[in-house]
């Protein structure tokens, strides 16, 4: 087991520095001059030369890309352009935020999703089960930020119940963080819950006709028992695989998210930086947002193993 | 005799027709969906003649009309005739799905059936697969299209490249669980060339997996190609696009909440309806990957 | 990747003490605090590196001025108590003010101040065109500097109490003497508030609080000028995007937004406890700018074309829509302001036979005009809009060039052709503290390849200039300037989209906002 942890994270040194390349490269091969943002509207050509040849940017690309390792080999992931603070501080501001979105999405999906999920496949095919489909199918086709924008409408301005927009911390204002994170996780959850529901309907279908389960029902056990504790407990694998390509959704999720309900997160941050041109931030955050991406999917696949004895690596 | 002549063809006809029939039947929602779909099409290509004025004329003293008979759906901040911006609305986001499945799914083949006969390449090519795929595709798309300049080719491509790995990934599967099979073994023993093993015996089995994950693709690409227009970094606003309407009209919300509300419905609609499609077809087309996946990708 | 991880871990805790929106209802002994949505992002704190207006405001915040224009955009001394001029016009002695401290408690110093203006000269090109001509600036004793010039300039306080990007701030010599192609990194001024640089993050808050130690001069608040006093304990700056920061004013989230966008005026006069307000007298002015080295725009008939093809109302209906909130001015310098004068305007009065005419003239035969479009402005995307419509009408190939306001701030910089990813035209406002006299606008300059993107090239224009700066009399100036508005047109350096003011939105218990061109936070507080 413990040879098997080491083998994968050593495997994921190479598709880092995959990523490191194409994040690079793209950055770099593409229009853009942060010299020009920086320089404000009202700047001459021959001041934004200036910041240019100051800030490095005309040195040979593999010179800044060579630069670049060097400082990330030391832990380093470089200084804003604009604002001259450590991309590791702005990312430290950040992070919270985005952490608890994606922690109160993902909690309330399972909550909301897995129940219906079971519910629609032990009511397979009467209305019961159609509707559910039927409102997952909706959700997953909604946009995030229209849906967003109609909870606000309703929420936040005609019925006052809920602040429009912002964040407040757990830790300093529970009450609050509570208020402010309805909305936003609400909006992002439809997507999961869409997702979650479907999977788990199926995958409870398919352990529903196995032996086990006309066994245990034969045995007179409850029905909720036979759902929840034999059905579920065996369909949990692909359920948790789904929650491992949710990750990848929802850090795109919560880019659109965080605009439109302001939350002060690290998708707001990456958005700006790509509209300024703050090389620093682009590639840092990007490589930080690949690298929790690869853990994750390595937790889930020793989840596995734990989860489902017969997977073997 | 016309009449001895016409009958024996109606149960020809049935039974060519009985594919499509029968899924229908069996499929009624997918039925619908496909019915929706079909007009949403048929509304793209026909919308110089559905009623529309140029969806790009501006009109600064007739700004955020409500609906009458000049105006079906009323007009925009700009005074544009909503009616005629969704009608050709839908050419953006059909084009921009209908590309990206195709491209990216073309494109994936190509690369995993090429790597995965090629040995050495293989080992490359999947690490560079795997470093896209942990890329999140939203940043990866919107740091393509506002590095590089908006414009409809830039915006299909950004949204095409994240796509591909999964493709890669799921041709790749196919490929080498049909290269375990006793025919498969049984043709290279023989000598088959390449090319022709290939094209005989693997392709096929990667068309029904494929079918269903193109829906899927171009139900993704519409949603996503929206997602960059609100985050500013879609198809060129000029021409409107369901996307870029919803992002310009977001501002006008509150008090002409329909300027994003038709585009949007349009949009879901449209992914609504391939979904569905999509669903019906994995059920028909690949029983075991329906069981895997309950659905959704 | 361990210092890494651990720098994130402390700078979570410390996100988590300070995140989100104002935690007022926490603290013990509940400061006044001041919540507003600035007009953009805070990113750059040195506001003599960067022209960005939101760094300009900042500026404000911790900085303070020698000189400062009043509402009748008139030099007062700000930080300056007295100075004198020698009869021959050549020698400008200053005295500062008693009592002006740096926020660390050290005295300003005239060697402070000659420090900050030569930084400042190396950046602003007002500040270049007066050093051109000093011969000498030196401290005399700690209060007391000399300027001495080698020839005589008319605009010596308006130029060292500019009021828009770049302005003339004074630092400690220490932080001054930074390169001006170098951003400083300390927030020390000796200005009305203190920047709080722990909890600042960019893209999201900035903070200021109060310097109680701020000497304000005696004299009432008058734009820039008179006293500023800090009447709240603290500034909070919280960015967001429009329909945001609209919600969030009216469900009282924060007390004041500073440029309520044009078009969700109507909805947020509507709201509860919440008022909008224009504070800004001269509002701002739009401009198409021309590029004059590349074909087709390097035609002057064309150009003259296009002017003539656009009709400048349209504009201000389509981006602003309120009329109370737009002004038609056909001068180069804004309605309201001494300069604004009629000379030339005929050449941007709408006439489309003309306009076909001229094209004709020019041997126009459908080359492509690429226009840059900034899809993510407000204002410049429709002023696009209306600019790619009208020139169709008349007969131009215009195509549209989409890309984000950022973006287009690089682009304009190419002086590629326009196959080469170069463009003809694209669109811009000046604040209209920015173009109120020939010599402070940028985009005025005659300055060829080296100037400001449009890179128009006229002698005459800089004899004009010259003329301006040399005028002895407001009369003189008067009649230079519109010899110079009538020089503009002629060789069509821009279109001239109009004058369009951008109202405050802010809850009923805010008070003391200053009228300006230019958003101050001292005088305002929190009732």
């Amino acid at each position: 087991m413990l040879l098997l942890v080491l083998r994968r994270v050593l495997a994921t040194v190479p598709v880092m520095a995959v990523v490191a390349l194409v994040v690079f490269l793209m950055i770099r091969l593409t229009p853009g001059d942060p010299a020009a943002v920086l320089a404000g509207d009202n700047a001459t050509l021959d001041q934004i030369q200036r910041i240019r040849a100051n800030l490095g940017l005309d040195e040979p690309l593999w010179h800044q890309f060579a630069a670049w390792v060097g400082q990330l080999a030391r832990g380093d992931l470089g200084t804003s352009i604009f604002t001259q603070l450590p991309v590791t501080t702005l990312i430290g501001q950040r992070v919270e935020p985005t952490l608890m979105l994606a922690l109160t999405t993902m909690v309330f999906s399972i909550l909301v999703a897995v129940p219906l999920g079971v519910l629609a496949a032990w009511k397979a095919g009467t209305w019961i089960d159609r509707l559910i489909m039927v409102v997952a199918v909706v959700a997953f086709s909604f946009p995030v930020f229209v849906l967003g924008y109609l909870l606000v409408y309703q929420f936040g301005i005609s019925l006052r119940w809920l602040p429009t927009q912002g964040y407040r911390s757990p830790f300093a204002d529970p009450w609050g963080f509570v208020r402010h994170m309805t909305l936003p996780a609400l909006a992002l959850s439809s997507i999961y819950i869409a997702l979650i529901t479907r999977i788990t309907r199926a995958s409870v279908l398919e352990v529903l006709g196995e032996d086990y389960i006309r066994t245990a029902r034969a045995k007179g056990q409850t029905e909720a028992k036979v759902l929840f504790r034999h059905a579920l407990g065996n369909a949990a694998v692909p359920i948790v695989t789904i929650v491992g390509i949710g990750v990848a959704l929802l850090i795109g999720g919560a880019v659109v998210t965080e605009t439109v309900f302001n939350i002060p997160g690290l998708g707001r941050l990456v958005v700006d930086a790509i509209l300024r041109r703050d090389y620093p931030i682009i590639q840092g955050l990007i490589l930080v947002f690949s690298l929790v991406y690869i853990l994750i999917n390595l937790l889930i696949d020793i989840a596995y193993t734990a989860l489902d004895p017969r997977i073997r690596y | 005799m016309a009449r001895a002549q016409t009958l024996p063809e109606e149960p020809v006809r049935a039974a060519r027709r009985a594919p499509v029939l029968a899924f229908v039947r069996r499929y009624p929602v997918a039925g619908l969906a496909a019915l929706i779909l079909g007009l949403i099409v048929l509304a793209a290509l026909l919308a110089p003649v559905l009623w529309t004025v140029d969806p790009k004329a501006l009109a600064p003293t007739q700004r955020m009309r409500m609906p009458s008979a000049a105006h079906w759906f009323g007009t925009d901040q700009f005074g544009r005739d909503v009616w005629s911006r969704v009608v050709y609305g839908a050419q953006v986001s059909l084009i921009v799905a209908l590309a990206v499945a195709t491209i990216s799914v073309i494109a994936g083949t190509l690369i995993a059936v090429v790597s995965t006969y090629i040995r050495w390449l293989d080992g490359l090519v999947m690490r560079i697969m795997d470093g896209l795929m942990a890329i999140p595709g939203i940043l990866l798309a919107i740091a393509l299209v506002s590095l590089s300049g908006a414009s409809r080719l830039t915006v299909i491509m950004a949204i095409t490249i994240p796509e591909i790995p999964r493709v890669v990934r799921l041709v790749r599967s196919v490929v080498l669980s049909v290269r375990e099979e006793p025919y498969v073994e049984a043709a290279i023993s023989v000598g088959t060339p390449l090319p022709q093993l290939l094209w005989r015996h693997v392709l096929p089995n990667c068309v029904p997996p494929l079918i269903v994950q193109a829906t899927y693709i171009a139900a993704s690409a519409m949603l996503t190609e929206a997602i960059l227009s609100f985050l500013g970094a879609g198809t060129p606003p000029e021409f409107p696009s369901w996307g870029n309407m919803m992002a310009e009209g977001r501002t006008f919300f509150p008090i002409a909440p329909r300027i994003v509300l038709i585009p949007g419905v349009a949009l879901a609609l449209t992914i609504l309806a391939v979904n569905v499609l999509g669903d019906a077809l994995r059920d028909r087309l690949d029983p075991k990957l329906a069981k895997r996946t309950g659905g959704l990708r | 990747m361990d210092l890494t991880r651990r720098d994130m871990m402390a700078g979570a805790a410390a996100a988590g003490a300070a995140a989100g929106l104002p935690g007022g209802a926490l603290a013990q002994a509940k400061p006044s605090v001041l919540r507003v949505v600035p007009h953009a992002n805070l990113q750059i704190l040195d506001p003599i590196f960067t022209t960005i207006y939101i760094s300009r405001n900042h500026g404000y915040m911790v900085y303070d001025t020698l000189f400062a224009l009043d509402d009748q955009l008139q030099p007062r001394p700000q930080m300056v108590d007295t100075w004198e001029v020698s009869p021959d016009r050549l020698r400008y002695t200053f005295r500062l003010r008693d009592g002006l401290a740096w926020h660390d408690g050290s005295p300003v110093t005239a060697e402070d101040c000659t420090a900050s203006l030569v930084r400042w000269s190396r950046r602003d090109p007002m500040g270049q065109r007066l050093f051109a001509i000093v011969d000498k600036l030196e401290a005399q004793d700690a209060k007391t500097f000399v300027m001495t010039l080698k020839q005589p300039y008319g605009i010596v306080l308006e130029t060292l109490g500019k009021i828009s990007s770049n302005v003339p701030f004074m630092m400690p010599k220490r932080i001054a003497e930074t390169p001006a192609d170098q951003q400083i990194q300390d927030t020390t001024g000796s200005g009305p508030f203190m920047f709080k640089r722990d909890e600042w993050q960019p893209g999201n808050k900035a903070v200021w609080v109060k310097n109680p130690n701020y000497k304000p001069r005696a004299e009432p608040v008058s734009s820039a000028a008179g006293g500023k006093i800090p009447k709240v304990d603290r500034v909070e700056w919280y960015t967001m995007d429009p329909n945001t920061a609209m919600n969030a004013l009216i469900a009282g989230e924060v007390d004041y937004w500073e440029q309520v966008t044009p078009d969700l005026v109507p909805i947020v006069k509507q709201a509860q406890g919440v008022k909008v307000e224009n504070l800004d007298p001269i509002g701002n002015m739009g401009w198409g700018r021309f590029n004059h080295l590349v074909a087709p725009s390097n035609n002057p008939l064309i150009r003259h074309a296009a002017m003539k093809a656009v009709n400048q109302e349209d504009y201000l209906r389509t981006a602003i829509g309120d009329p109370e909130l737009y002004r038609v001015c056909k001068s180069i310098f804004p309605t309201g302001t001494p300069l604004y004068n009629e000379a030339g305007v005929d050449m941007v009065t709408q006439n489309q036979a003309d306009a076909r005419a001229l094209l004709k003239q020019a041997g126009y035969n459908g080359e492509e005009f690429a226009i840059l479009q900034p899809t993510d402005h407000p204002v410049l995307n429709p002023f696009t809009l209306v600019t790619a419509e009208a020139l169709r009408k008349v007969g131009f190939n215009v195509k549209l060039v989409a890309m984000d306001w950022s973006t287009l701030g690089q682009r304009r910089t190419s002086r590629e052709p326009v196959s080469n990813g170069g463009w003809n035209m694209f669109h811009t406002w000046w604040i209209g503290g920015d173009v109120i006299n020939p010599l402070t606008g940028v985009g005025f300059a005659a300055a060829g390849e080296k100037g400001w993107p449009g890179w128009h090239t006229d002698p005459r224009t800089e004899e004009l200039r010259a003329e301006f700066a040399a005028a002895a009399t407001p009369e003189e100036a008067k009649k230079v300037a519109a010899a110079f508005q009538a020089r503009t047109y002629e060789i069509g350096s821009y279109i001239n989209l109009g004058q369009f003011f951008v109202p405050v939105g802010y809850r009923e218990n805010v008070r003391g906002m200053i009228p300006s061109p230019v958003q101050f936070f001292w005088n305002m507080a929190v009732a």
